[in-house]
């Protein structure tokens, strides 16, 4: 479920029926106008602060509890800077995550201390994300010990249940890490997340560094535990395949903001935004084979701009086909569009893909190119 | 770049004052008593002798008096007395030598042509040593050559080096007479028998340190080799000696900068060892000399200096560091 | 017309009948302490002039071994290295060192997945690729060559070349870096290139790009490509022809038509079934293949994939754990379509388990 307070009105009842486990109490997690930016200093002698990489910001997002709501969004959009700033590994610049009724942004590192139990991350690299000094049942039976939750002669049973749980052998918690494969690797992080009993994972690219026969198993595996434990999942990725497999709800992000987000039919069928539509297209797909060639796609020129230095306006106008003089002017703000659950999207002009539409504003645009060049390279008008 | 530099170089002023301080607060408070070494020499010494000489020596003064005097040296030049006669000391002032009552500056200049001299001779021959040693060991990387390499260099780098040193001296010097004797001729007399007469400790201090130069670009070699761009230069069809040295010895280099900055910085401070077994007139056998006779002024010169040059070794390396890799920003 | 093959790796003309590329029962095998790494086992391909060959694999599979076996980017000092590898009608196995660098990075070349690592970190981008301009062309100028970086980085669609000429791989971003990496290999023309998952640690719009460039400089170079990846997705989309590897070995080869529409290898369908994919159903359960891939040091007896398959008890007594199937034409002895399996008709066991998933969902 998505807020936007400013956009908010009072007949809109954004209250989405696909979410799972929500029984009409507040959201698990709400997160409003959050933002996060890292100080860029100069390099002179007295090292003044001269911009911000705007990492993240101001977006909005709630997810209910056993929901799964998916992040997805390329390089430089923030959503692996999102999943760090929930678990509070940055603290936020501005904005507040209210988390089970409390909102965790003021707090210190040791008022975070009991909620640790409850939001817990799983990362990408299976490779790195576990250290390889210490035995497998130690990283498991960690957070264990440091929270104090199960007796020290249990922890040993505790660890070998979530070992299993996860599919891996009980018998191996005394191995090292790079006794296994990085599927394994990746099950025995998610045992470790899982050994609190959290309300909240933030799988920040979880299967992205996995063979893919691995990934389904993986998948599989968050799938099962998260209705068996009840789980809310914020499922931070790039690909948006295995997003839309795992999340009923997805929220598209662009350098910092939320440009889009619906359920899954809305965001994969009835896309809105531009970026959105062009992300979509640009998946390749293996049904193509039966045509042969490459799939007919929306073309997204040049890369994306800067975070410290972000578009004014609408951030997507300067590769987007739509761009008027409004987008310069005014940030779209994240309106309902329709949807039965509930589907926003930030564009001043959202609506479904129409090729027509598309193919006539680049033509526009490619006319425009040229007349400028002419008009460049014409001779002085003679008196 | 410039904003880097300048921020170090403040940095670097306040390490040497802090250091200083240091230094003289150690010998303020610890147990010396310059007018009883001073007077010691040559007639007898009463205690009012020794006493006056503390007296003229303002060592009586409250410390920070003194201190101040001492840095006001450094600026301005001051004048010294022992005893009786004042001694002219002009800046830089480090203080006047109780031993022999020269200026502690003139000897410093005096003795570190010798030092520096050593230094050089020796960081080239173990630099170059070294590193040819370490990238040729890398290359063979797991053969007969390169296990005897790296053998060969724990035997020697397990050898103390004044054993080694005095070694080379009593049978190359002394009974086979291939060398020489050693000692320092200034280089702009005469460049070639400044040459010869260090050839000896250059080899010498080349040899006891390359050992640990070809055990880091050994490994870093190593490293390097197995690196993309490597895997990538070999790809574009590139000569195998210019993937070598133009990439994967570029690469390499740089943890050798590092020690060798901090190394070379060592050896300006006082080759000890090599000056004392073979004879040479350089800072490092004048601060050792220094120390049972409390030659304060000396001693804490020699520190002063040695502080110095660390500090500045580490920002030259910290430089050399962007010139090298173009990724590392200087912040 | 049939022409004698060129001997000669540096000619830029190939008129032959014979493919550019030819890979005739390739075997790869590293000696380690623990014993010998089977990496590639009796692979056999072929790819032509201005074709693409999809390599198909997770890790382990052999793709890239197979691959850099044929540029000869193996130590041949920790390698052995059997058959046959025809680059333009030269042997390339068995070459000398100074023939095949001649041949490296000139008439075949390679670019690899992470374009940050795959570049010096220390030079700039327009000297490494003046200095794969130089090394094969060492009569020409520094300035010519210089101007040659700057109209290969043109060529793939950088902006203000001139000036992004002058810059470190890491002041590019990822998209631009492999195109960087894609100009330096094509400085020289030549006219088989290998794409090492070159898209894979790329956005998703980026890599349209790139595959966009990677086909339109195929048209023009006329280039034989053979691109490496384990997403089926692009594989679809680029390649003319696919081969599926596994532990070591070619278990599907065919049309890309073929291979994807009516795949007749259990390993395939495995694939096909465990990525989800955008139009299927997403409350579906993926099927992903069980256990993990073997080991290169000690491979399954039989069928390699034996372990893994659900489909073992079609085959009749226990012929796949006791004897490796041969590739064998799918259908009829068309050559178009070759698997390696025991199934008798796998069309039929496939249909049959896709109807009983679909009963079960």
């Amino acid at each position: 479920m998505v807020t936007d307070t400013e956009s908010m009105t009072p007949d809109t009842e954004p209250r989405t029926e696909t979410s799972g486990g929500s029984t009409g109490d507040r959201p698990l997690l709400e997160v409003t106008d959050l933002v996060k930016h890292f100080p860029v200093k100069s390099s002179g002698v007295i090292r003044r602060v001269i911009g911000q990489v705007q990492a993240v910001d101001g977006i909005s997002f709630t997810v209910d509890r056993g929901e799964s709501l998916g992040l997805v969004g390329e390089s430089g959009c923030g959503k692996t800077t999102t999943g760090r700033v929930l678990t509070k590994l940055y603290e936020p610049t501005s904005g507040s995550m209210v988390f089970d009724g409390t909102d965790l942004s003021p707090l210190s590192a040791k008022q975070m201390l009991p909620f640790r139990k409850d939001v817990q991350m799983i990362f990408q690299d299976p490779y790195t994300s576990l250290n390889p000094r210490h035995t497998v049942g130690s990283i498991v039976g960690t957070p264990l010990r440091v929270h104090d939750v199960v007796p020290k002669n249990k922890t040993l049973a505790r660890v070998q249940e979530l070992l299993e749980l996860v599919g891996l052998n009980p018998e191996h918690y005394n191995r090292y890490p790079n006794e296994f494969s990085g599927g394994q690797r990746q099950r025995i992080g998610i045992a470790r997340a899982l050994a609190l009993k959290p309300k909240l994972m933030v799988a920040d690219e979880p299967v992205s560094a996995l063979d893919v026969s691995i990934q389904a198993q993986v998948i599989n595996l968050l799938q099962d535990l998260q209705k068996e434990f009840d789980i809310a999942f914020l499922f931070i990725a790039h690909d948006l395949s295995v997003v839309r497999h795992f999340c009923p709800r997805v929220a598209v992000m662009y350098l910092g903001k939320i440009v889009e987000v619906g359920d899954r039919e809305s965001i994969y069928k009835n896309a809105h935004h531009p970026y959105t539509q062009a992300l979509l297209s640009a998946i390749p797909d293996v049904k193509q084979a039966q045509v042969g060639g490459r799939r007919e796609r929306i073309r997204l020129e040049g890369d994306v701009p800067s975070p410290i230095n972000p578009p004014s306006g609408c951030r997507f106008r300067t590769r987007c086909w739509k761009a008027q003089d409004i987008c310069a002017e005014q940030e779209p703000p994240l309106l309902q569009i329709g949807g039965p659950g509930g589907h926003f999207a930030a564009c001043h002009f959202a609506e479904p893909y129409d090729s027509a539409i598309h193919d006539a504003a680049k033509a526009q645009a490619a006319a425009d190119e040229e007349a400028r060049r002419k008009a460049e390279s014409a001779p002085e008008p003679a008196d | 770049m410039v904003g880097f530099v300048v921020r170090r170089l403040i940095s670097a002023v306040l390490v040497v004052w802090i250091t200083s301080m240091i230094v003289f607060a150690v010998f303020f408070y610890g147990p010396s008593d310059p007018g009883q070494t001073l007077c010691a020499q040559g007639t007898r010494c009463t205690p009012e002798k020794a006493e006056r000489i503390n007296e003229s020596l303002g060592f009586n003064d409250p410390v920070v008096s003194q201190y101040g005097e001492w840095l006001g040296g450094i600026f301005v030049g001051r004048e010294i007395t022992i005893g009786s006669s004042p001694i002219d000391c002009p800046a830089p002032c480090l203080g006047v030598s109780y031993r022999t009552r020269e200026p502690v500056t003139d000897i410093i200049k005096d003795r570190y042509p010798a030092t520096l001299s050593l230094a050089i001779g020796g960081a080239a021959v173990f630099l170059t040593v070294g590193v040819t040693l370490g990238v040729i060991a890398a290359r063979n990387r797991g053969t007969a050559l390169d296990k005897s390499m790296v053998g060969g260099s724990l035997v020697v780098s397990s050898i103390p080096y004044y054993l080694l040193a005095l070694l080379a001296f009593l049978y190359l010097v002394n009974k086979w007479g291939i060398f020489s004797s050693t000692s320092y001729e200034p280089f702009l007399d005469n460049p070639v028998a400044w040459a010869s007469a260090l050839l000896l400790p250059w080899l010498v201090i080349g040899l006891a340190n390359s050992t640990s130069y070809a055990r880091y670009s050994r490994g870093s070699m190593v490293e390097a080799l197995s690196e993309d761009y490597v895997r990538t230069a070999r790809a574009k069809g590139l000569r195998e000696r210019r993937i070598v040295f133009k990439h994967a010895l570029r690469a390499a280099i740089v943890p050798v900068v590092t020690i060798f900055g901090l190394d070379f910085s060592a050896l300006l401070a006082g080759t000890i060892f090599t000056e004392q077994i073979f004879g040479i007139d350089g800072m490092g056998r004048t601060a050792i000399l220094a120390i049972p006779l409390q030659n304060l002024p000396v001693i804490s010169a020699t520190v002063l200096i040695a502080s110095a040059l660390v500090v500045l070794a580490n920002l030259l390396v910290d430089v050399m560091y962007s010139v090298i890799d173009p990724r590392v920003r200087l912040t | 017309m049939l022409t004698e093959p060129s001997t000669d790796p540096t000619a830029k003309e190939w008129t032959s009948d014979e493919p550019f590329l030819v890979v005739d029962d390739l075997t790869v095998k590293f000696p380690t302490a623990d014993g010998l790494v089977q990496a590639v086992t009796g692979l056999s391909y072929q790819v032509e002039l201005g074709k693409t060959l999809g390599i198909v694999g997770e890790s382990g599979s052999g793709k890239s071994v197979s691959s850099m076996a044929v540029v000869g980017l193996h130590d041949p000092k920790r390698t052995r290295m059997t058959g046959s590898i025809r680059v333009g009608g030269t042997e390339v196995i068995g070459l000398s060192e100074n023939k095949m660098r001649r041949l490296r990075g000139n008439d075949a070349a390679m670019i690899f997945q992470d374009a940050l690592a795959a570049l010096h970190p220390f030079y700039r981008v327009g000297s490494q690729i003046a200095e794969a301009y130089l090394s094969h062309h060492p009569s020409a100028t520094k300035r010519e060559a210089h101007q040659k970086a700057v109209s290969m980085l043109d060529r793939v669609g950088i902006p203000q070349p001139d000036q992004r000429v002058r810059d470190f791989p890491h002041q590019f971003s990822g998209g631009m870096r492999q195109r960087a990496m894609i100009a330096m290999a094509l400085v020289n023309d030549p006219k088989l290139l290998f794409a090492d998952e070159p898209t894979t640690a790329l956005d998703v719009t980026v890599q349209a790009q790139i595959l966009d460039l990677l086909q339109e400089l195929q048209r023009d170079f006329g280039s034989a490509i053979v691109f490496i990846t384990h997403d089926l997705g692009v594989i679809a989309e680029m390649a003319d022809d696919v081969l599926v590897m596994y532990a070591g070995r070619a278990v599907e080869y065919g049309t890309c038509k073929e291979i994807l529409t009516r795949p007749r290898m259990p390993y395939t369908w495995g694939l096909l079934e465990s990525i989800p994919e955008v139009e299927s159903d997403p409350t579906q359960r993926l099927l992903p293949i069980p256990g993990t891939p073997p080991s290169l040091l000690l491979p399954p007896s039989g069928c390699p994939f034996h372990p893994r398959c659900r489909f073992t008890g079609e085959v009749p007594g226990d012929l796949c754990e006791r004897e490796l199937p041969e590739l064998e034409p799918a259908t009829g002895d068309r050559a178009e379509h070759l698997k390696r399996c025991h199934l008798r008709n796998p069309a039929e066991t496939l249909d049959r388990a896709t109807a009983l998933a679909a009963g079960e969902g």
